[in-house]
């Protein structure tokens, strides 16, 4: 799961290399929810992130990458 | 709802004009103008959408009073490019990083999480019976730390031209 802005353009370049991986995954423009939505969206995200940065890449509910982290997110996807 | 697009003209008037204010202030833009002009773009979405310029990677409310730290060049950028080279979503660099020399890599968030926003920057407000050092309020720009002495803060800063609602009340009560 992404959690992402659509405005960032660490979250687009970190959704693009998600797509060049050909990783599965869903994705948030937290910034395009609104409401009750993003409220939830945030409460999730700051489980995982506490500072609520984007872009948040949470994998299979387990681990957290924090901001465009090129290397960790391909050896993360890497096994 | 009918939202106009951001054409690239305005992207292109809007970058030119970031450029020479960087450049005349002492900054430097990032390098990578594709880039800038996303952000840049994200800059005018905002604006659009919010009514202020609030930075592209950072979730604003729409409430300016609880976004004005976030308002791009925001609060945090001279912190994170003495740190980091750069600011948080990479639109002003070091001069290092500006000639390719260095580059780019992640900023942890140097803003207070939702839950603390406003406590720690909160101006302590004086009592009636503590005395001012000074004869006059001394007012610091939050965006580049500019001082000065005056019943007000300047309408805009004449070092970085932020306006009015940036300034904080910088001042020792004894």
């Amino acid at each position: 799961m992404l959690y992402a802005l659509s405005t960032c353009q660490w979250c687009h370049k970190t959704k693009t290399l998600l797509e060049e991986l050909g990783i599965a995954f869903d994705y948030d423009y937290v910034d395009l929810l609104e409401g009750k939505e993003q409220d939830t969206a945030m409460d999730t995200l700051e489980r995982w992130n506490p500072s609520g940065s984007f872009p948040t890449l949470v994998i299979d509910n387990k681990r957290a990458i924090v901001g465009f982290r090129e290397q960790e997110i391909r050896e993360a996807f890497a096994a | 709802m009918n939202v106009p697009e951001i054409t690239e003209m305005a992207i292109d008037t809007a970058y030119r004009t970031l450029k020479a204010d960087a450049e005349k202030n002492g900054y430097r833009l990032n390098p990578d103008e594709d880039f800038v002009k996303n952000l840049v773009r994200g800059l005018l979405k905002n604006e659009q959408r919010y009514g202020y310029r609030a930075c592209p990677c950072r979730l604003a409310s729409g409430k300016k009073e609880e976004d004005l730290d976030i308002v791009c060049p925001c609060d945090y950028r001279d912190a994170d490019l003495e740190e980091h080279g750069a600011c948080y979503c990479a639109l002003y660099v070091n001069e290092a990083i500006a000639s390719g020399k260095q580059k780019v890599a992640p900023i942890a968030e140097r803003r207070p999480p939702r839950s603390q926003r406003g406590k720690a920057a909160s101006v302590r407000v004086a009592s009636t019976t503590e005395k001012p050092i000074f004869p006059l309020p001394v007012w610091r720009c939050k965006v580049c730390g500019y001082l000065c002495a005056r019943e007000q803060p300047p309408g805009i800063c004449p070092i970085c031209n932020a306006t009015k609602e940036r300034f904080e009340r910088f001042e020792r009560f004894v």
